[in-house]
């Protein structure tokens, strides 16, 4: 049973969305505040966060950021805001997926269950676990541990997937559409931002310099390719 | 170019050119007479003085009634008074006469002339030009002085005298030339004071030109340096003033608009939460129903049902205000757009409803907004959908444009009867009805306008109009850009390049 926290400052939308949850087959813990959702973080311990951005006193951003700085639990940004910029901003700090409220409690539940999968099913779908190179990068597919330079990376479920994904065919150019597929599991038309945020925060975790990546390659115009350059 | 030939220069510069030739002919004109009176004069009057007084002095020295040697020396002597001024003299006495130079045949002197001096004893003079050179011919004939009476009888000696004027003729040349040389320097000098003065004055108009259309091209903070206080500087004035009206209204106008845009998104913002409440528990209410008596049933399916189209509208209206704000921005991908199509109808549970002519996979391929994509595809079915009758077709296929490069053309066509003429130039209005008995429809009214503005965003086109065989056609055409060109996305693509 998914063990999903929600911090969420508005009441009916906290007791509408535990209630929903809880039906969905959640367990279910609520906090009003950004403080609060901190503290439930660690003694509540949540496979998944759902989180909304416009938060009294510490702004869900800043909770997104706390949170990313010593825990990988998937983060469901849920905001009111539908423009870009919030959006990009929320993807760039952290958050592994979106919902742009009001949101509908099944939906809510799909985009769960995606970011659930996407920890659990990261490990390598052949079954062949092996410890890849890649130039200082070295990807240990069954332990699901990265580390660059030797020192270990600390990469969000979303992260992980996308690198995992990418580097099982290196060499092949991926568009977006195909990454959202394979790791955000959206059957509709998603979001490029997704793709392109995670890309960012994948690229800064593993120390690729600005501007010159050598892991992650951009393919103007049409997707992302993996390869050691 | 006739507006050059009539331009405010050419026309100030003809003006003044006219007005110093009127000048400085009509002062030629004047001066050249004036002068040449006064020269001609006063010369003539020391000769006929010199000869009167010469010919006086001579005459008593001679014998009268003189014969024919007489004469000739009389001629002589009478010439000789004049030696700077190269005299000729002739003496007529009857029938004989005598020059002052042998064999002079004294062509100077006409018929009339002589016939007036021999009747009325007076002294006559004329101008004559011959061969280009004028003279003074003066005739004079010699009278007996009589002491006590004033009668003074003809002697029948009449003197006549031809001088050259050939030094008052030069006088009059240079005059003349005088003027001609003043006159061309003068009307040069005229253009010159024209073409300042037309730069004087074009200068302003050109400012005052350049100006109006900056303002025309949206540049309301475009003013005049005002100079001086003659007319143009108060036309510059009254041009400064007006666009600081016009300035002035236009940012109310916008502010108030803003104004209209902020209340609009901040309404649907406010919307949002309560609506996220009951958006949560729909799913839980639908559930129940089955449980529940029938009218609380129903109830509660309608109000499932309302908050589901609520939250709908509130999607739709915070859409639109994104582009109102210009908050809305293209996340271009490459994309094949037959792919996408059929994925917006998978995904919408449309692909048995629609028949659609697509082209094969990779075939057409473009740089569009995958998302927009799908919102404009969608849109325009379920406007087919919801307003026409079925079949709805759906086609896609490539044009190229001479001037626009490859497009892509979106064709929706539904079954129904069509749209009616006086609707059709409304149909892509916000909220708009096109059935006024029916308040509500099954959609937001937005549908169309939010099509039409992913579609603008896009650079494209849309269009409705009604197929000649029945039903409503709605035409989308979307410019498909070559790579990179115009992107407007924020694409982690552009940091990363090479």
């Amino acid at each position: 049973m998914p063990r999903v926290l929600i911090i969420e400052d508005d009441r009916a939308v906290r007791e509408g969305v535990r209630l929903a949850l809880r039906r969905q087959g959640h367990e279910v813990a609520a906090a009003a505040t950004g403080e609060e959702g901190l503290e439930q973080l660690r003694s509540f311990r949540p496979d998944a966060v759902v989180l909304d951005l416009m938060l009294p006193g510490m702004p869900g951003l800043e909770v997104c950021r706390r949170i990313r700085a010593h825990d990988q639990v998937p983060i469901i940004m849920a905001t009111a805001r539908g423009d870009d910029t919030d959006i990009v901003v929320g993807l760039e700090s952290g958050a592994d997926d979106y919902v742009v409220k009001p949101v509908r409690a099944r939906v809510l539940d799909a985009r769960i269950r995606a970011v659930l999968r996407r920890v659990g099913g990261a490990a390598d779908e052949n079954g062949t676990a092996r410890v890849e190179h890649h130039g200082d990068l070295v990807i240990d597919r069954a332990g699901l541990t990265v580390t660059h330079q030797g020192r270990p990376v600390a990469l969000g479920p979303s992260e992980l997937r996308l690198l995992l994904t990418l580097s099982a065919s290196a060499g092949q150019v991926f568009s977006r559409q195909q990454l959202l597929e394979a790791v955000w599991e959206h059957s509709y038309h998603g979001d490029a931002r997704l793709v392109d945020a995670c890309v960012k925060r994948l690229r800064s975790k593993i120390g690729e310099p600005a501007g010159s990546p050598r892991y992650v390659h951009t393919v103007r115009g049409f997707g992302y390719r993996f390869g050691p350059r | 170019m006739p507006r050059a030939l009539n331009g405010l220069r050419v026309r100030l510069v003809v003006a003044f050119t006219l007005v110093a030739v009127v000048a400085t002919v009509t002062t030629g004109a004047l001066t050249f007479r004036e002068a040449r009176t006064g020269v001609l004069q006063q010369s003539q009057d020391t000769v006929i003085e010199d000869f009167r007084h010469r010919v006086n002095t001579l005459v008593p020295n001679y014998r009268f009634p003189p014969d024919e040697a007489d004469l000739q020396t009389f001629a002589a002597d009478v010439s000789r008074g004049g030696r700077s001024q190269n005299w000729r003299v002739l003496v007529a006495y009857r029938q004989a006469t005598a020059t002052s130079e042998t064999g002079d045949a004294f062509r100077e002197l006409s018929p009339e002339m002589r016939e007036s001096v021999r009747t009325r004893r007076a002294t006559v003079f004329q101008r004559v030009t011959r061969d280009g050179h004028s003279a003074l011919v003066v005739g004079m004939p010699v009278t007996f002085a009589g002491d006590y009476s004033t009668e003074r009888p003809a002697s029948g000696l009449e003197v006549y005298l031809t001088v050259p004027q050939r030094e008052e003729q030069g006088y009059v040349d240079a005059l003349v030339s005088a003027i001609e040389r003043a006159t061309v320097p003068a009307l040069a000098l005229a253009v010159l004071i024209a073409l300042l003065a037309a730069r004087g004055v074009l200068r302003p108009v050109r400012a005052l030109r350049r100006a109006t259309r900056s303002i025309a091209e949206g540049r309301l903070d475009t003013r005049l340096a005002v100079q001086g206080s003659d007319e143009l500087a108060d036309l510059s004035r009254t041009f400064n003033e007006t666009a600081a009206a016009l300035e002035g209204s236009v940012a109310e106008l916008r502010r108030m608009e803003a104004g209209a845009r902020r209340f609009a998104a901040d309404v649907s913002h406010e919307l949002r939460t309560p609506l996220a409440a009951m958006s949560a528990v729909t799913d839980v209410l639908d559930e129940d129903a089955a449980g529940l008596d029938e009218d609380t049933a129903t109830a509660v399916r309608l109000i499932s049902e309302e908050t589901t189209k609520l939250a709908g509208l509130v999607d739709d209206l915070m859409e639109i205000s994104r582009f109102d704000a210009g908050a809305a921005a293209l996340h271009l991908d490459d994309i094949d757009l037959a792919e996408s199509v059929r994925r917006t109808l998978a995904t919408r549970g449309w692909p048995d409803t629609v028949r659609t002519s697509l082209p094969g996979p990779g075939e057409l391929r473009g740089r569009v907004d995958p998302r927009r994509l799908d919102v404009i595809v969608a849109n325009l079915v379920a406007n087919a959908l919801r307003h026409g009758a079925p079949p709805v077709r759906l086609g896609l296929r490539e044009e190229h444009d001479p001037r626009a490069g490859r497009q892509a053309v979106i064709e929706v066509h539904d079954g129904g009867d069509g749209i009616p003429d006086d609707v059709l130039p409304q149909v892509f209005d916000r909220f708009y009805k096109s059935d006024s008995a029916r308040v509500r429809s099954e959609g937001s009214g937005l549908g169309l306008a939010i099509t039409t503005e992913n579609v603008r965003l896009h650079g494209g086109t849309v269009r409705a109009a009604n197929h000649p065989d029945g039903g409503a056609v709605f035409t989308v055409v979307l410019p498909l850009r070559p790579r990179g060109a115009g992107d407007r996305t924020t694409h982690t693509d552009e940091e990363d390049r090479p």
